[in-house]
């Protein structure tokens, strides 16, 4: 126990200093994904649901948190949260009806209403359409730091994206999560124990896209731009792939996976080899799914129980 | 009359109701596809598109490189898809025999991007002409919109796709045993049936008609390795909608769904483009097996 | 007080300062970032070609400015304004790129101005059309090349409608491009007494266009004007001759095309447009001569973009010269101080909206027996001189004109 908070203590030193080694902007944007995995993970790797249409979440707080801060004038944490929400809500809309089949079914749906979400945005006179919603304000953190210095909202980002995956192991280790996984594991058995199955899948589903909605508003104010990218099915898919790759259903694989995903883009995007990024996603995506379904903290998992 | 009541031009009216048979086609073909794959795979096949793609630029190198016409690129070109796809069952999806479906699902996810990758960084995003056969040039002036020949004979060529197909399951032995093999795989193999084979020669008809719907795409739409990204989403909303039951129902979805579409865009244009979605999410709440599905 | 500044900044900073040590050149090396559209639908008229365009223009130079080497950078932008956003950022926070050159489509065009604004950096703008760019959305360091769709409105919009086509309906793609294209000529045609019945959005990019010919058909309209570009132009032309739209009597008019449309197309399609462009290979020796050595590096004759890349980036480099500094207010006064004059623009003027104005050609596509070879596809109707194409300066809405 004595070292699992040694390494904690050491993992929050590295996120303090990392942005005076690193390129800050491009660790918000592992920041970013790695809570729209965790949340994306609290309801394929605990509740065992395959959604396909996370980005509508995502992209979806993308525009509502950029118009907030743009046009309304919002401040800057309450123009998040207004993304989460609406995120929030659409989710219990989808997941109303999607809880309603499951599997290849309820990835299906998923998928689908996120389609619908995406022609919905890009007709929507709000976002700009193809133009994207651009020159979004950075504003203040609680109306006294000034965000548009990187560093400074590092740290704001760092603050948020914490919290946020706070909140999934804390649903994880709760009652809830403990039901999650039994339902997970056997839904008939939950439903004998008088579990109200519909109920915490939702519910589930709901947190889940939520965190995935504050993921997506933070990266607007990081890039000062939401844009038809961010609620494409591509963005759905790239979720999957960060949380298969790290590893489903472990608390810091997605974390992971984010990190190596968006890692992997950016060094490939600027070099001679940024034609072949879809090409070398998508085979990681295959070997992954052939030979690496535990995923890297999966994987590494296996061995320490093996080796001890 | 009746569109000469709603002050719509009867132009207008006919001509997108008869735009939105001839996508309806496409949606036709590729649910069915998708439904034959899934019938006895239980597999999502997200290639799909991919593989739609492949037998559009199958068609275009047939021409280029080997002189073949569009008729034989209609016989050639589905089968080289075809030959793909059981290459892609023998040697991938049947790794995956045991494991959830959900993976299967993923796995032709990855060979999607990876297809369309390829051909993004070998031809561009852009596309290339493919032309009209000689055969079907031109059209003919029904009075009230000119109808290339070229989109009547693709509603003729996806009705004829789609009885062929419902003949050859239900009405012959193969397609006996391919029915027996979606209820109960284990007992259709202790019949002495080869389910093996069989699974594969799904797969195979399945990512054929895929190639054959892209042949018929050819000469209208760009030959574009995204040509499928898109649509096959929305053929999965057809899919959902009709359920996974039959193969007439997929066909008679697919028709239905692209005349809904093209009559949406005649009476609220801005909504063309997610019709499609809002039925899916109707019939969901109505009948969450789908119109022509059976209760899981 | 400038190197007060950047240590202020932080410590990223520490790199700058020793690099401002030597000269006026920034960290001894002249950057300039060439963000373009490398294999979508707008590769074949900026691309490759638009890259190429900008190595000539600095082996022209010798390979160096005031003593300090230059650097092509180049990255694919796919079209998509986030893409082009977070390189142009990256590019100006990391590898202290000095200017950024071509920028096709307007959408990038507009999120790049974001960014170069707030970095105080250079944008050379060719591809872009959208005349908002050096109106409502003028930056004081952008600058609005070789083209605009103003003047593309006033060369073939007025000249259509002169003919005799005083009823338009549009097809116009759904983008801010498209917009600004289907406005500027809606203003044109109204002003020459015209109508314009309606417009059909599309998405861009669209690769069947016969639904939106159907109800450009059921207009009645006696031109369709299309208000897209590249892929899509060519597209919609092809389902036009499809559905029979010029058959029954309606006319087609390609507002924006380039001469790499015109050679997908092929003459027998495309003859008889008539469309307005920025710069045409064959219309002198200076033109020719540059055009041959383009055509001898690249397989293809330039596009009016392609022309503009490389002389936005000459005038851009002689700015450094003529200064010794790349400092971005010092060569900007340099290049509005001092007129283009080189085979794509004579006496070209930089305003102070970043409007670069120069004289337009409206042009009639030949017939395949009027084309004497190959990339022979033009004849010159009209030279429209750049005061008329592009308006005058009080005209502008830039706030900082």
């Amino acid at each position: 126990m004595t070292n699992r908070n040694i390494l904690i203590v050491l993992a929050l030193a590295a996120l303090m200093v990392a942005p005076f080694v690193v390129y800050p902007i491009f660790l918000m944007k592992i920041l970013c994904f790695a809570l729209f995995a965790a949340a994306f993970n609290l309801i394929l790797g605990y509740g065992g649901l395959l959604s396909f249409g996370h980005a509508a979440y995502f992209g979806g707080a993308a525009y509502i948190c950029g118009h907030a801060l743009k046009v309304w004038g919002l401040p800057t944490e309450l123009g998040i949260l207004v993304g989460g929400l609406a995120a929030g809500a659409f989710g219990a809309v989808v997941g109303l009806l999607a809880i309603r089949r499951q599997g290849i079914y309820f990835a299906m749906i998923t998928l689908a209403l996120a389609q619908m979400a995406f022609f919905f945005f890009i007709s929507a006179d709000f976002t700009g359409g193809e133009n994207g919603l651009q020159g979004v304000p950075r504003g203040y953190a609680l109306g006294l730091f000034d965000l548009s210095n990187n560093i400074t909202l590092y740290y704001f980002v760092l603050a948020i994206c914490l919290g946020g995956f706070l909140i999934v192991v804390r649903a994880v280790h709760s009652p809830f999560g403990q039901v999650l996984r039994a339902l997970r594991d056997n839904e008939d058995r939950a439903i004998s124990l008088g579990y109200d199955v519909e109920r915490v899948k939702l519910l589930a589903f709901v947190l889940s896209a939520t965190l995935s909605g504050i993921a997506g508003a933070t990266k607007t104010v990081v890039f000062q731009l939401a844009s038809l990218t961010d609620v494409n099915w591509h963005m759905s898919g790239e979720v999957v792939l960060m949380t298969l790759l790290g590893g489903v259903g472990t608390l810091l694989g997605p974390v992971l996976g984010a990190g190596v995903v968006v890692a992997l883009q950016n060094t490939l995007a600027s070099g001679p080899l940024s034609a072949w990024v879809p090409v070398i996603m998508g085979t990681i995506f295959v070997i992954c799914v052939l030979a690496f379904r535990r995923g890297i903290v999966g994987e590494i998992n296996a061995l320490i129980k093996r080796s001890f | 009359m009746l569109a000469d009541l709603l002050g719509i031009p009867p132009q207008l009216l006919f001509g997108q109701l008869l735009l939105g048979l001839i996508s309806g086609a496409f949606y036709a073909v590729l649910s069915l596809g998708l439904a034959v794959i899934f019938g006895m795979l239980n597999i999502v096949n997200f290639a799909h598109g991919a593989l739609y793609m492949l037998g559009a630029f199958a068609s275009y190198f047939l021409l280029k490189i080997l002189g073949i016409n569009y008729w034989g690129a209609l016989i050639l070109a589905p089968i080289i898809v075809g030959a793909a796809g059981i290459v892609i069952e023998r040697f991938l999806l049947r790794r995956l025999a045991g494991v959830d479906h959900l993976y299967g699902l993923l796995l032709t996810f990855g060979l999607a991007l990876v297809i369309e990758g390829l051909f993004v960084k070998f031809f561009g995003a852009s596309g290339l002409p493919y032309p009209t056969p000689e055969a079907l040039k031109g059209g003919v002036n029904l009075g009230f919109m000119f109808v290339p020949w070229y989109r009547a004979w693709v509603v003729v060529a996806a009705v004829i796709v789609c009885v062929f197909t419902w003949w050859l399951f239900e009405r012959t032995k193969v397609g006996a045993y391919l029915r027996a093999g979606t209820e109960n795989p284990t007992l259709l193999q202790a019949f002495g049936v080869n389910v093996p084979l069989l699974t594969t020669l799904a797969y195979g008809y399945g990512v054929a008609l895929a190639g054959l719907a892209g042949v018929l795409a050819a000469p209208i739409t760009q030959v574009a390795p995204l040509m499928g990204s898109n649509l096959i989403i929305t053929v999965f909303a057809v899919v959902v909608i009709g359920g996974m039951g039959s193969i007439m129902g997929a066909a008679v979805t697919g028709l239905a769904m692209g005349m809904i579409e093209g009559l949406t865009k005649v009476f609220w244009p801005e909504a063309s483009a997610t019709v499609i979605f809002v039925i899916m999410a109707i019939v969901l709440v109505i009948r969450p097996a789908g119109l022509f599905g059976r209760t899981a | 007080m400038k190197m007060l500044k950047t240590l202020a900044a932080g410590v990223s900073a520490l790199a700058l300062t020793v690099g401002a040590a030597q000269a006026q050149i920034s960290d001894g090396v002249v950057k300039i970032g060439v963000l373009t559209d490398m294999a979508a639908t707008y590769s074949d008229l900026a691309g490759s070609g638009a890259v190429a365009a900008a190595e000539m223009a600095v082996a022209d130079f010798g390979g160096t400015v005031a003593g300090a080497p230059i650097e092509i950078l180049t990255a694919d932008h796919q079209n998509k304004a986030d893409i082009a956003a977070n390189k142009a950022r990256e590019w100006f926070e990391n590898e202290n790129v000095d200017s950024l050159a071509e920028l096709v489509t307007t959408s990038v065009a507009l999120a790049v101005f974001e960014i170069a604004k707030q970095q105080n950096k250079i944008a050379l703008v060719s591809g872009a059309a959208s005349s908002p760019l050096t109106n409502d959305a003028c930056i004081p360091t952008g600058i609005h090349y070789t083209y605009n769709t103003r003047a593309l409105a006033v060369g073939t919009g007025s000249a259509v409608v002169k003919e005799g086509g005083d009823s338009w309906y549009f097809l116009t793609a759904n983008y801010a491009f498209g917009e600004a294209l289907q406005r500027d000529v809606s203003a044109v045609v109204e002003a020459e007494g015209g109508t314009v019945l309606g417009a059909s959005k599309h998405p861009f990019p669209s690769s069947d266009f016969s639904s939106f010919v159907l109800q450009a058909q059921a207009s009645g309209a006696k031109v369709v004007g299309l208000a897209n570009a590249g892929a899509d132009t060519t597209n919609a032309i092809k389902a036009a001759n499809e559905f029979g739209l010029v058959a029954s009597g309606q006319s087609l008019a390609a507002l924006l095309m380039f001469i790499t449309d015109v050679h997908a197309l092929g003459l027998d399609t495309a003859q008889g447009i008539q469309l307005t462009t920025g710069f045409y290979w064959d219309l002198n020796d200076e033109t020719r001569a540059w055009s041959q050595k383009f055509f001898e590096k690249t397989g293809t004759m330039p596009t009016m973009v392609q022309a503009g890349v490389y002389s936005s980036v000459s005038h851009y480099l002689k700015g450094i010269e003529a200064t010794g500094s790349d400092d971005t207010d010092t060569v900007m006064a340099w290049m509005r101080a001092n007129p283009v004059n080189d085979f794509f623009a004579k006496g070209g003027e930089i305003r102070t909206d970043g409007r670069m104005v120069h004289d337009m050609y409206l042009v009639k596509v030949k017939s395949p027996s009027e084309s004497k070879g190959p990339w022979d596809y033009y004849e010159v109707l009209r030279t429209i001189p750049g005061e008329e194409a592009y308006g005058p300066l009080s005209e502008s809405t830039c706030p900082t004109k």
